[in-house]
């Protein structure tokens, strides 16, 4: 389409979704109320469990579905309501959806031929559009002939060939075997660099998103919970459904009251009185990652640190580190995922029923709401 | 089932009845027709076994190859009209509600529930000179004409007065009685084939570009190919040997091969040439259905264009 892909960033954002509904049969809220901006050249994602509402929001962007309300505003033009053949966006399907009619050439050549381009131009960009997927030989290969993930290259090039302004991409890893997605994760972050679209995937595989996208918007039950970059997101989460939904966390009920500019008092049971940064009050969790929890066989001094006794349960272990589970005496284990970091099994080794304190800084402490 | 030989008694028991019923009802009748198609007649009632193709030489005499032409002619409108006709229904059966579908598909069948000879009788009474059309159509001139009174432009100055449409008995009302009956084996496998074309090759389609005439000619024909070929095949072989339809609803000139062997049958009593006119009909069918063969082994290889 338009060479929009190459200009340069601009503070305006490539699309704007604002105030977007939609609601099926009447009463079936996919997606409520959702604003999002996603900035020009960004790779962004759209993550959330199934029936989250995300593979509703991608097919408004691509024109397959009509907002309920709102508007979906695509590089500064309201799109809401134009077909999917007239939008400068293309999608890379979830099927992949290459024409089993065609060769990868015709399968490519096909949305040039639809915008008119001369037979020329279009074997040149067909060609070049095969190189960056590196399937430069096999332009004559019927799609039955090869393997998921070559099928999977076809649709990324047919998309890339028309150089749209937006690429979607609708799971794309979901149907590769373990190996190769991980393959196709490096070579799709390349891919963005490499051409500069923006590239918008939806995905419900959180390490997928933490680890190609530089924005994510984590959604559930139609709603944006939270839109941050991958580090913020796992570090800082907004609330308890981002902070369970990506990665493992614990997390121990409390009561919150404020304590000053900035810093609450959270009671909670086994813990006491702690008091920590925050904003929430009333019903809270206290919420502490795997990874941020140490263990030692005397009471720790330090006074920045939460600590509790716990009981070793279930250990698995996992090589670079232990699971483990610490009884601490409520209704949820505490789980640390101990590093090990030297070679003396003796001391790497964890027992059921050994009793350790168990501690974390108030530092990597969470007040989450919600 | 799995290894027949071990329960062979079982098996015999359950193929030998179906075995007899085909050999005692269609290849024993068939082969004396087969027979008889390399006879003579030699009296009112007696034929003789010469071996010889005097019965086929004539049968593709001009006359006769005339009726065999005009019979594939009229096959080939049925089955294009019905094509025309049944991909959109079939396209609006596809995309409609599942709760829906049921209901739409139920009337495409619901007519085989009706004798084939009594809906032909219908549709007489539908289209002869004082029938519904000609009736409807003769009611809304006089009416017209009427209305236009009022202005002083009455008495069939501008309309009218009404001549019955002849609908009836001519070739047209032939094509269009067996489109009538043929339409819903052509509607059944175009449903089948489109159904299970995947909804995202049309997605695709439109997201690169292509308008929905684009895609529906350049996606949803090539992918519905099998649909297409098994259509036209069930509906162009028996619309080539159909005999009541023409019979009923055609005029003189209307007669199709089926009614001419009919004939031989029954008024000229002649059955060793209507056993030649039946054989060519035959190898007609077997070839149609030799060319759909290899059309759909190149569609398997993906060698279709």
């Amino acid at each position: 389409m338009s060479d929009t892909a190459t200009a340069p960033a601009t503070g305006e954002p490539i699309i704007r979704i604002e105030n977007v509904s939609k609601i099926f049969g009447g009463t079936v809220k996919a997606v409520d109320e959702v604003n999002l901006e996603v900035q020009r050249g960004e790779f962004f994602a759209l993550l959330g469990p199934s029936g989250c509402g995300k593979t509703t929001l991608l097919r408004m962007l691509a024109g397959f579905e009509v907002p309920t309300h709102g508007q979906v505003i695509i590089d500064g033009h309201d799109m809401s309501t134009v077909a999917p053949n007239k939008r400068p966006i293309n999608m890379v399907f979830q099927s992949y959806a290459v024409f089993p009619h065609m060769s990868v050439e015709q399968n490519v050549a096909y949305g040039l031929k639809m915008d008119r381009c001369p037979a020329k131009e279009i074997r040149e960009r067909v060609a070049e559009a095969l190189d960056l997927v590196k399937l430069g030989s096999l332009g004559k290969r019927m799609p039955d002939e090869m393997s998921g993930g070559q099928r999977q290259r076809v649709a990324l090039a047919r998309a890339l060939v028309k150089r749209p302004s937006v690429l979607l991409l609708d799971e794309p890893l979901s149907a590769l075997d373990a190996k190769l997605r991980e393959a196709m994760q490096l070579e799709l972050v390349r891919l963005q660099k490499t051409v500069g679209i923006t590239f918008v995937i939806v995905t419900h595989d959180q390490s997928e998103a933490l680890s190609m996208a530089d924005r994510i918007a984590v959604m559930n039950a139609g709603t944006v919970q939270q839109v941050a970059a991958p580090t913020t997101l796992y570090e800082a989460p907004a609330n308890r459904f981002v902070a369970d939904f990506i990665g493992k966390i614990n997390m121990i009920e409390g009561d919150a009251m404020k304590a000053g500019e900035g810093e609450v008092t959270v009671t909670a049971p086994g813990i006491g009185e702690v008091t920590l940064a925050g904003s929430e009050t009333g019903k809270v969790a206290l919420a502490v990652r795997p990874e941020k929890i140490f263990v030692a066989d005397n009471e720790p001094a330090d006074p920045n640190v939460i600590k509790v006794k716990g009981k070793v349960g279930e250990v698995a272990y996992f090589g670079s580190y232990s699971n483990v589970f610490f009884d601490i005496g409520l209704a949820q284990p505490l789980q640390a995922d101990i590093s090990n970091v030297t070679t003396d099994v003796e001391e790497i080794t964890f027992t059921a029923g050994e009793e350790y304190w168990v501690y974390w800084r108030k530092a990597d402490t969470l007040v989450l709401s919600g | 089932m799995e290894n027949w030989k071990r329960s062979a008694q079982a098996f015999f028991a359950a193929f030998t009845p179906p075995t007899f019923w085909l050999v005692a009802f269609f290849i024993v009748p068939l082969s004396l027709i087969w027979l008889y198609s390399f006879s003579m007649k030699t009296g009112v009632t007696d034929i003789t076994l010469n071996w010889n193709l005097h019965q086929y030489a004539r049968a593709l005499e001009p006359l006769y190859l005339g009726i065999f032409w005009k019979s594939i002619l009229m096959a080939a409108a049925t089955t294009a009209i019905c094509l025309v006709v049944a991909f959109p229904v079939a396209i609006a059966i596809v995309f409609s509600k599942p709760t829906m579908r049921m209901w739409l598909l139920l009337l495409v069948i619901l007519p085989f529930w009706t004798n084939l000879l009594i809906r032909t009788y219908a549709l007489i009474a539908v289209l002869r000179t004082n029938g519904f059309i000609n009736g409807g159509l003769g009611w809304l001139v006089e009416k017209g004409d009427w209305l236009l009174s009022l202005v002083g432009l009455g008495d069939n100055t501008i309309i009218g007065p009404f001549e019955p449409l002849s609908l009836l008995y001519n070739n047209t009302a032939v094509v269009f009685g067996l489109v009538y009956v043929s339409l819903p084996f052509m509607v059944l496998p175009l449903y089948a084939a489109l159904d299970r074309l995947d909804r995202s090759y049309l997605e695709a389609s439109l997201d690169l570009g292509a308008g929905h005439f684009r895609t529906f000619f350049s996606i949803v024909v090539p992918l519905a190919l099998p649909g297409i070929a098994s259509g036209i095949v069930i509906t162009f072989i028996p619309a080539m040997g159909s005999y009541l339809t023409p019979d009923l609803l055609g005029g003189t000139d209307s007669q199709m091969i089926a009614n001419v062997i009919a004939d031989q049958f029954k008024q000229a009593n002649n059955w060793p040439f209507g056993a030649a006119l039946s054989f060519l009909l035959m190898y007609a069918t077997f070839f149609a259905l030799a060319v759909r063969a290899v059309l759909m082994r190149k569609e398997g290889r993906g060698d279709v264009k």
